[in-house]
């Protein structure tokens, strides 16, 4: 067990990291993320307004954002960095957040203080909050919960359960297909158990969490994202939608766009992009990047990758670097190795769209 | 076969002393995916980093538990980092040392001792 975010974590349990990320891909992994931070805000004035507020703090299309349909968003701060990110949920009446744990304590307030006009913000603190991820992650769930085999990537739904009103989204952050699943907490135990007594589901801890989203692509705020990266420079332009760019409909209007905006137009400074290590030596977080005439960025996430079989990370270099094959050094105790800038997603997403 | 505070085990092989990881602390690593070993013929002092050990979770050191020198490596690790996790006290041995005095062994823990420390 380790610290997280102020809970105790397991970094892996009986089967160790290896063989939790291997299953995760192969048949299916069940996470518990309870400790990630789940919100309602109930709209005091119409959906359209509090869509209207909750853009005010992001560069994502919410009012756009169908009934029964979650999103991938981020809150920027007015230099154009990322204070987190999260998903939300248009849930008809209401919308459903989820943020990361380490910033609970942030964007709850966050929100309160600039939703205040607009929505009540509500965290909800009886429910935990489960993860089933893998290719199996739907043939178990649905022994369970029949309805979840007509939901595709990012559909969400309220089912009544045994365990109680499940609030169930299909997403993840391990690359797989998979689901989200919120339980009332008197259900949770009785859940997880029923899910683990299925001879596909393994419990998973962070050390394959963390490597199955490295594999993924996917950033760790805190890591790959801070309140100085701007989403541009992330590589996550994907999030911003038309609707919020220049020449779209509700162009601008969230913290940070000036630098955004022209970022999306001019390209930013500098960029994440994966990197290879050459050799077997992982390139962990923190790693320094040089080229032949000086210094070109840093690691930001790193480690071995147990499906790629090998090495791989996630940095910053200079936006020319950017480019996969690009040949760069990572400084791994005192001696430089050679590393190549690489496409993600390391090992293909396999989403139900 | 004798083992250290660190974790080692030091096991004596003619004039040599053959150096590994234990199980118990193989198993605190977790998955062994990178090992860096010393080169051959190198002198070292006791508590010296002579060898990186990275798992899925972590990098790690290996320390010289005596001065010596280095006189072979087990090159199949560096091949198959994962042999630590699947036998740590055989065929998972890290370096073999020369040292002037095989005696100074009787300082370090025997198994009873090392399993009282493990717990």
């Amino acid at each position: 067990m380790v610290p997280f975010a102020g809970y105790e974590m397991p970094v892996q349990y009986a089967a160790g990291v290896m063989k939790e990320h291997l299953h995760t891909r192969s048949a299916a992994g069940l996470f518990d993320v309870s400790h990630m931070g789940q919100v309602i805000l109930r709209p005091k004035a119409g959906m359209a307004a509090l869509a209207a507020g909750f853009e005010a703090l992001m560069p994502v299309d919410v009012a756009g954002l169908a009934e029964g349909r979650q999103r991938y968003g981020l809150f920027t701060n007015d230099a154009g960095g990322v204070l987190d990110d999260l998903m939300f949920a248009n849930r008809g009446d209401h919308l459903f957040v989820v943020v990361n744990a380490a910033r609970k304590g942030h964007d709850i307030p966050h929100m309160a203080r600039h939703l205040a006009e607009v929505a009540e913000v509500i965290p909800v603190t009886d429910r935990a909050l489960l993860a089933l991820q893998g290719p199996l992650a739907e043939t178990c769930l649905a022994r369970l919960v029949p309805e979840v085999t007509n939901m595709r990537f990012m559909d969400v739904r309220v089912v009544d359960s045994l365990f109680g009103a499940l609030w169930i989204s299909r997403s993840g952050y391990t690359g797989e297909d998979g689901f989200e699943i919120s339980v009332p907490e008197r259900g949770a135990d009785g859940l997880a158990r029923a899910l683990l007594a299925m001879a596909e589901v393994l419990p998973i801890g962070l050390g394959a969490r963390d490597s199955l989203r490295l594999e993924a692509g996917l950033c760790l705020y805190g890591h790959d994202l801070d309140e100085a990266t701007s989403p541009v420079e992330a590589g996550l332009t994907w999030a911003i939608q038309k609707s919020r760019r220049a020449g779209g409909a509700r162009e601008g209007g969230f913290p940070g766009a000036e630098r955004i905006l022209r970022e999306l137009a001019t390209g930013p400074v500098r960029l994440r992009v994966g990197l290879r290590p050459d050799g077997r030596a992982p390139m962990r977080e923190g790693t320094m990047l040089f080229r032949a005439d000086g210094p070109a960025g840093s690691v930001t996430s790193g480690g071995f990758g147990p499906s790629v079989e090998a090495p791989i990370a996630m940095g910053y270099v200079p936006a020319a670097l950017a480019i996969p094959g690009t040949a760069l050094e990572g400084e791994v105790r005192g001696k430089r190795l050679p590393v190549a800038v690489a496409d993600m997603p390391f090992y293909p997403t396999s989403y139900k769209r | 076969m004798k083992f250290t505070k660190e974790h080692e085990w030091l096991r004596v092989e003619g004039d040599l002393v053959v150096v590994g990881i234990t199980p118990h602390a193989a198993e605190a690593l977790g998955d062994v995916v990178f090992i860096e070993l010393p080169e051959p013929e190198t002198q070292v002092a006791e508590g010296d980093e002579v060898c990186v050990i990275e798992s899925v979770k972590a990098a790690s050191d290996i320390l010289a538990p005596l001065d010596g020198e280095i006189v072979a490596v087990n090159q199949k690790l560096a091949d198959n980092p994962g042999l630590v996790n699947e036998d740590p006290l055989a065929a998972a041995w890290f370096f073999k040392m020369k040292i002037d005095d095989l005696g100074v062994l009787d300082q370090f823990m025997d198994e009873d001792e090392y399993n009282e420390l493990i717990g």
